[in-house]
């Protein structure tokens, strides 16, 4: 047995031509909180359905709580709790019914399930509402039952995949107390996807994957750290002339947001004053801040990982709603 | 022992359904009672007396019990494709118990339902002046659970395959007619031409329908009701024997398939 609660090997997934996982290779240590970080179809969904069982590898070897998911799927099984991007309730039965049947396809012993479930419940504070139909809770205690349903068993390994998408933020940040007091409640490892900086910042360490490959391992911070510069935003009368100057003065190639200009400095504390003293073209505004994950993407890939603000929870509502529609 | 508890807990949740939903029982029997109570009664007087000296109504009475488990029992296919729709399948598919278990327990789920509905429409014997007795009745509860867990097992057979609800439904509505009216529910199937009858005997439906009828208007022999095989007479040894082959070959079939799948 190894240190390792997850291990993952030369991993490779392929659906046709098109390559999902390529060749992958990451270990996460017990206890830790490990995420998974990338744009939409980048695999992470695809490395967590193989880790979990529901999808074969196409090569390469993986390991949960020292099982290989696909020789050993019954004990890989038994070890790990999910919650899925999309909900997997029986909405028909209470909560109470729906982990009660949880409770009974994981073997948890009659003598302590009933203690174990009322544990859960009030966990995610769900307890007042246990014998009320599912389909009668919203969004967000839908997503608290699935996180109580998942640890119910004890599992090793908690995978949360895209644990938030399409709730509020104020259900996101309810929802991660619950994550963060179960952790810490019961030391559960959790294996987290996201495409939510903020989220993954949450997390000890972080891979952040691309087209099927992982590009950059290590904690938020340190990737941060990477970058070794300050990102200022500006925004002028002249954007074009801006972009021009900034170039010709300081040798720095600038990004367009929207109305603004973006690029990143060496100490940028001491950068900002003498860039506004000296700058030709007339600033409206000027803001400095450290980097961010979404940074960190864009300095590895030449992309952004997705679009900041309302127009994206937007995109993902539609995105949800489009998903169901095509049911 | 870990095959028991899965099978076990799957029929359980659909046991746990189905009292959920019990209301569902007056709509999923009140269908089969209007066709036994209008197209039977009404139509007994044109249809005159069909062998064995019963009416159009008693006639197609055991044919309405067979139905009634049939389309039932079928269900176990929709409530397969309904689970994938709605996410909880995942929830199934995930949890260490043996997959083939679970196939088996969905049919177990949908057979045991069923064979409740049947029981009901079996309550009305009295109404249409069929004289059934405990030993027959005791009798009926096996045979319909042997057609229920045969046609359940096909239902998650074409589950495992046809994943999208919409072409279940087409696929659903293509077999279970053809099925139905196919197997002597309502018409007995000794006087149809050849041609007819070969479609009839590729059917499995039409070894439960006849057993059914055997069984309820005292026909074991085959005598009035039998149909014929190969130029035998099937009495309703040789029916079950019939059904019981294919009903463990559908269920072996639903359990491989139900592994298999991604």
């Amino acid at each position: 047995m190894s240190d390792y609660i997850i291990e993952v090997k030369n991993l490779v997934k392929k659906y046709d031509d098109l390559v999902a996982v390529d060749h992958i290779d990451f270990k996460v240590s017990q206890g830790e909180l490990f995420g998974f970080l990338g744009p939409n179809g980048a695999g992470k969904t695809t490395t967590i359905n193989i880790l979990c069982t529901l999808s074969k590898p196409t090569s390469g070897e993986a390991n949960v709580n020292g099982f290989d998911v696909v020789r050993q799927q019954n004990q890989v099984r038994q070890s790990i709790g999910l919650v899925f991007q999309d909900p997997s309730l029986d909405e028909r039965l209470s909560g109470l019914q729906n982990l009660r049947f949880h409770a009974m396809v994981y073997n948890v012993p009659a003598s302590v399930r009933e203690k174990r479930i009322e544990e859960v419940l009030r966990l995610t504070q769900l307890w007042n509402k246990r014998k009320n139909d599912v389909r009668t809770y919203s969004g967000g205690m839908k997503r608290r039952l699935e996180l109580a349903r998942g640890l119910l068993h004890y599992p090793k390994v908690l995978f949360l995949d895209e644990p938030t998408i399409g709730l509020d933020p104020q259900t996101r940040n309810r929802l991660w107390e619950y994550i963060l007091e179960l952790k810490r409640q019961e030391g559960t490892t959790i294996f987290l996807t996201t495409h939510y900086m903020d989220e993954a910042d949450k997390a000890e360490r972080i891979a952040i994957m691309d087209y099927g490959k992982i590009v950059a391992m290590d904690s938020p911070a340190n990737l941060k750290r990477r970058i070794g510069k300050d990102i200022v935003t500006v925004k002028t009368d002249d954007n074009n002339r801006a972009a021009d100057e900034i170039k010709e003065r300081y040798q720095i190639e600038t990004r367009r947001d929207d109305d603004e200009l973006i690029f990143a400095v060496e100490h940028g504390e001491k950068f900002l004053p003498r860039f506004i003293r000296e700058f030709g073209t007339k600033i409206l505004s000027v803001s400095l801040r450290n980097p961010s994950l979404d940074d960190v993407f864009l300095n590895l890939t030449g992309r952004e990982m997705r679009e900041e603000g309302v127009s994206s929870s937007f995109k993902a509502m539609v995105r949800q709603h489009g998903r169901r529609m095509r049911r | 022992m870990n095959n028991i508890r899965g099978i076990y807990t799957i029929w359980y949740r659909d046991m746990l359904r189905f009292w959920h939903d019990r209301i569902r029982l007056v709509g999923a029997v009140s269908l089969p009672l209007l066709f036994l109570f209008v197209f039977g009664s009404g139509f007994a007087p044109i249809m005159g007396n069909l062998g064995g000296g019963v009416n159009f109504a008693q006639f197609i009475f055991p044919g309405i019990i067979g139905m009634t488990v049939l389309m039932s029992s079928f269900m176990a296919g929709i409530s397969v494709v309904w689970d994938r729709e709605f996410g909880f399948l995942k929830e199934v598919l995930v949890a260490p118990i043996n997959r083939a278990s679970v196939a088996m327990g969905k049919t177990l789920g949908a057979a045991t339902v069923a064979m409740i509905q049947g029981s009901i429409i079996m309550l009305f014997a009295p109404v249409i002046d069929v004289k059934l007795s405990v030993n027959t009745a005791a009798f009926m509860l096996p045979m319909m659970l042997l057609l229920a867990i045969t046609m359940g097992a096909f239902g998650v057979l074409l589950a495992t395959r046809i994943k999208s609800m919409e072409a279940f439904q087409v696929i659903t509505q293509m077999l279970m007619f053809p099925m139905v009216f196919l197997s002597g529910v309502f018409v007995p199937l000794n006087q149809a031409p050849s041609w007819l009858r070969g479609m009839t005997i590729v059917n499995p439906a039409t070894y439960g329908i006849t057993s059914i009828r055997q069984i309820v208007l005292g026909d074991l022999e085959g005598a009035v009701y039998g149909i014929d095989l190969f130029g035998t007479t099937m009495s309703i040894w040789n029916n079950i024997g019939m059904l019981a082959v294919i009903g463990t070959a559908l269920i072996l079939l639903a359990m491989w398939s139900f592994r298999n799948q991604e």
